[in-house]
């Protein structure tokens, strides 16, 4: 018997539906975007309160339940709050030889020793709270930008994206790990969040 | 010489374009999104506009980060819940009490060396007060996770201050 061996072939045809169909399904289900947001880190848990912070060093914020602004004792508007926060860190009263402040008695000593901060209480609305931890972080990154460009020829951020990059080589990432450390050094975030008192 | 006589030889009918390869090029882009792409394993319970902020940093290492929805519960559960703000991890209501708890539940899923690294973001909607944020950081504090990030949109700080409320 001579049957026939030849081994019909698959239609391909509707592979292209079928591989659409499931293109479309994950650009349905899946969403590109990453999240993104302001990055702190709280203070580790003890009961000992900082003592002997000079008055000048601290630079105190104060959101009330009106989300009313208060820095060193004034109601301030939103939008003078970066340019205050970075003239006190800035403001270079004693050695600090890279700050550009006009080094008033008023404000912080030195960049290191500058603290900040933040009061809120119970009714605060959280927006108004991440706009001021914006405004600080900002008045930080603008500092330190400076600096970086300054001294390296490039701004942090940069510096930070090549950092993390997994194709950067051991050498290069030694070294960028080197200068992102002497520029957080010059100017180290301290903010304080202390605890909500009781009203 | 060259011969142009030769043209008239060429068949005039253009060949078929083929197919075959279509559904290899689909594919490629099939893959293509399923490697750049991350599906929500989040069924969100909670309203969430997320603030906005202009410093921000990407988190793009899912792996790492532990989330925490704060809101009011959407319309699907305010019958049951109530309109306060109300905090959501891992696809249920959690009582403040038991933010820690369930954190270090989730923080001892991950691979072991992400766990130094783990982040928590907490995604808090425009229209949470303070006061569930600092008993939230409070709780974090004592199951010492440190590394919080207040997860925003990006866009101009002063929306935020007029926004409704």
């Amino acid at each position: 018997m001579a049957t026939h061996r030849t081994v019909q072939e698959v239609n391909a045809g509707s592979m292209a539906d079928i591989a659409f169909l499931l293109l479309i399904f994950f650009l349905v289900t899946a969403s590109i975007e990453t999240d993104s947001g302001l990055n702190r880190m709280l203070p580790q848990k003890n009961e000992d309160t900082i003592a002997d912070i000079k008055e000048r060093n601290l630079f105190e914020i104060s959101i009330n339940n009106a989300d009313e602004i208060m820095a060193n004792g004034e109601i301030i508007h939103f939008e003078v709050l970066r340019k205050g926060v970075t003239e006190f860190i800035d403001n270079g009263g004693s050695n600090c030889d890279y700050c550009r402040g006009i080094g008033t008695d008023e404000l912080s000593e030195h960049p290191g020793k500058a603290i900040i901060s933040i009061k809120t209480q119970r009714n605060t609305s959280y927006p108004v709270y991440v706009s001021v931890q914006n405004e600080i972080l900002g008045a930080y990154n603008h500092l330190r930008d400076r600096e970086s460009l300054r001294l390296f020829g490039v701004p942090l951020e940069e510096m930070e994206l090549e950092y993390y990059k997994e194709e950067t080589n051991e050498e290069r990432k030694q070294l960028l790990k080197e200068h992102i450390e002497v520029i957080r050094e010059m100017y180290p975030q301290k903010i304080l969040e202390p605890e909500t008192v009781k009203n | 010489m060259i011969k142009f006589n030769n043209f008239k030889s060429v068949n005039r009918n253009l060949p078929a374009i083929s197919t075959a390869s279509l559904p290899d090029i689909v594919f490629i882009l099939l893959f293509f999104f399923m490697t750049v792409t991350t599906i929500k394993n989040q069924n969100l319970m909670v309203e969430n506009t997320l603030p906005k902020a202009t410093e921000t940093e990407k988190m793009d290492k899912q792996d790492r980060i532990i989330e925490i929805f704060v809101g009011k519960a959407n319309s699907t559960h305010n019958a049951v819940m109530g309109n306060e703000a109300r905090i959501q991890m891992d696809n249920r209501f959690v009582a403040i009490k038991d933010i820690g708890d369930y954190a270090l539940q989730i923080l001892s899923r991950m691979p072991e060396h992400l766990r130094k690294v783990a982040t928590v973001s907490i995604k808090a909607d425009v229209g949470v007060k303070m006061g569930i944020i600092e008993d939230l950081k409070k709780e974090l504090r004592s199951v010492n996770l440190l590394k919080i990030n207040y997860t925003t949109y990006e866009g101009n700080v002063f929306e935020n201050l007029n926004a409704p409320r």
